[in-house]
């Protein structure tokens, strides 16, 4: 009872726009394809849903292979970042327009529509127009309409990226909870790494046109496989240094070098790429196992509760994110205290070495 | 905010009120002038009152001439503006045939409004005009320049050819303004070809689609040049429409007063027809 992509891979013309790809997918399962602009998430989507035809490889669902199946015969629902409406039809008719194509009888699609705009809050509205909506509720409709047919796939690509700051919290709160116990697969499309990391489920990292690691968000990322994972899915950026492990060390520079710590012990002696996440650098020495760093300060962005510090680490730009105000000087040396049991140690060909 | 006032900042406006001025107020005002008085020429004038809109509005060569107008326009619409549609439709919306269908459709708006007139006047001919030698072949007895039927026929034929590029241009780039992802939510949806026209395409070119009926509107009710070297009006006063009928009262007849009378009639048609089409178009955006 699954979505399966068998070695699927796109290509237009000479350009590979999703490299082979293979992925299981859970029914009921709530997924997130987290990559930055153009890695092919849309692409992905368009893929399982039917919409694209992959150039080699084939899409199973539930034993049956559907890669010649259109999508208007599987029973697919889209949400786009764009808010998607029938202009001039209202919200009940927006709503209720996949039921009327499914030719459903009256009484069936007043009750479903009006059990979906109880959910998203449109009853108010029902009776009016999109362009007499705000941007929150026009995408509250289009995500209704996608959710009132009972689809078996549920793609959402990256809904609430036009939306404003309060309306995207509200809406990403609602979300998970819209499609709890439902048996269709969601498809989650989205740029920001704290989005996956809010809605849980499984997280699969796309870059460019490939889909780097995919599997339950915690693991993907606190055991990201490669750097590139550990890249896609960190924001501020994950911080990279090249290091060399050796005398029980590890050693970024003559000056600057720690104790290889409980998780830099387990790794033979050699070369690595180091990746520490921002928030496990912080201006305040928590103790155990930290080791301090001095680094020239080049921009501090101070939030309410929160500092971020970009500073100059041996030539390279590192951030620390730490809760609190440290309004520290631009340009002033800033002692910085970095969690070195979260490292991160990646081998020359990229992979996570543990 | 406080905003600043200073008087002097009106000298920024007299240029833009001196052109119109110029260009419209002092021209118009001149038609107002003639249309009220009775001249005899060295610039002597006698009050007439509204003798010549009385005289204009009760003239059965006006009324037939407003008749001509008014089903030549509707004719143009009803077939330039489906037409100009459906083509747009048809256009290839990426690759390379989309600038040689521009190309192709812009050729026609690029012609000068005579030298259309003479093309298909020439084109036409019975005896040595393409057109009208083919369908002569054909078994049909067609000479526009002596049926009222063949001259309706070749003017209204030579318009469509002329305007319905406007309406195709208008409506192609509504049509491509519309994103890709309608389109793929339509099909999402499983939504046919003609829903997909009703419910998105048709909605979204309703503003360009209304711009495109009041130009051919406005411009096929003022046509002239193209008509006069055509058919000059003929046979009859077959294809004289109101603007061909002033001309001919204005400087044929030099009847001054009631053609000034009949100007302002004939703008105020204009102006009040396209005042009241685009109201109701516009009307539910309002609400």
């Amino acid at each position: 009872m699954t979505l399966e992509l068998r070695n699927v891979a796109k290509r237009v013309g000479a350009q590979t726009h999703i490299h082979e790809t293979n992925l299981v997918i859970a029914e009921g399962s709530f997924n997130i394809l987290l990559g930055t602009t153009l890695s092919g998430k849309t692409t992905l989507m368009q893929l399982m849903a039917g919409i694209q035809k992959p150039s080699s490889g084939e899409v199973w669902f539930r034993g049956r292979n559907v890669t010649q199946m259109p999508v208007q015969k599987r029973n697919v629902s889209m949400v786009y970042q764009q808010f998607i409406n029938y202009a001039n039809l209202t919200v009940y008719e927006n709503i209720a327009s996949p039921l009327r194509l499914a030719k459903l009888p009256e009484a069936e699609v007043a009750s479903r529509v009006n059990k979906a705009a109880e959910l998203l809050r449109l009853v108010p509205m029902l009776q009016r127009r999109p362009h007499e909506l705000s941007g929150g509720q026009q995408q509250r409709t289009a995500i209704a309409r996608a959710i009132v047919k009972d689809s078996d796939l549920i793609l959402l690509d990256e809904p609430l990226a036009n939306l404003d700051y309060k309306l995207r919290e509200e809406l990403r709160d609602e979300l998970p909870k819209l499609f709890a116990g439902r048996n269709a697969i969601v498809i989650y499309a989205t740029t920001e790494p704290t989005e996956a990391l809010l809605f849980g489920g499984n997280t699969a990292t796309l870059h460019e046109g490939r889909v780097t690691q995919f599997g339950p968000t915690s693991q993907t990322y606190r055991r990201p496989r490669d750097l590139i994972t550990a890249q896609v899915f960190s924001d501020p950026p994950i911080n990279t240094a090249k290091v060399v492990k050796r005398d029980g060390e590890i050693v970024l520079s003559e000056r600057i070098k720690w104790p290889a710590g409980k998780a830099g012990t387990a790794i033979p002696d050699g070369e690595y790429t180091l990746a520490i996440r921002p928030h496990h650098i912080s201006p305040i020495d928590h103790g155990n196992g930290r080791a301090m760093v001095e680094g020239r300060v080049l921009v501090t962005e101070l939030s309410g509760s929160e500092s971020v510090i970009h500073f100059d680490l041996n030539g390279r730009t590192w951030v620390s994110q730490s809760h609190g105000i440290h309004p520290f000087e631009v340009g002033s040396t800033a002692r910085l205290y970095v969690d070195v049991e979260q490292s991160l140690f990646f081998n020359a060909k990229r992979e996570l070495v543990t | 905010m406080n905003k600043t006032f200073d008087n002097r900042a009106w000298w920024l406006v007299v240029p833009v009120f001196l052109m119109v001025a110029f260009n419209a107020l002092i021209p118009l005002m001149t038609v107002v002038n003639f249309s009220v008085q009775e001249s005899f020429g060295d610039n002597v004038f006698f009050w007439s009152g509204v003798r010549w809109f009385e005289q204009v509005l009760n003239s059965e060569r006006f009324h037939a001439a407003l008749l001509r107008q008014i089903i030549f326009t509707a004719l143009v619409l009803l077939i330039e503006v489906p037409l100009g549609l459906a083509i747009a439709l048809a256009m290839p919306r990426k690759g390379p045939w989309v600038s040689v269908c521009l190309v192709l459709m812009a050729l026609p708006l690029l012609i000068p409004w005579n030298v259309v007139g003479a093309m298909w006047n020439i084109f036409a001919l019975p005896d040595i005009g393409f057109l009208g030698k083919l369908i002569n072949s054909l078994g049909i007895h067609y000479n526009y320049t002596r049926q009222p039927l063949g001259a309706w026929f070749t003017t209204v034929l030579m318009d469509v050819w002329h305007w319905t590029s406007l309406v195709v241009l208008l409506c192609y780039a509504g049509l491509v303004s519309i994103p890709d992802a309608y389109y793929q939510a339509a099909k999402v949806d499983g939504a046919r070809p003609w829903a997909v026209f009703r419910y998105i395409q048709l909605p979204k070119l309703k503003h360009v689609l209304t711009i495109a009926i009041l130009l051919r509107f406005m411009d096929s009710f003022m046509i002239y040049t193209e008509v006069v070297v055509l058919t000059g009006g003929g046979p009859g006063n077959s294809t004289t429409f109101l603007s061909i009928d002033l001309v001919k009262m204005a400087l044929g007849q030099f009847d001054l007063g009631p053609a000034a009378a009949m100007s302002i009639v004939y703008f105020l048609i204009i102006l009040l027809a396209s005042w009241l089409f685009y109201t109701l178009m516009m009307r539910n955006e309002a609400r």
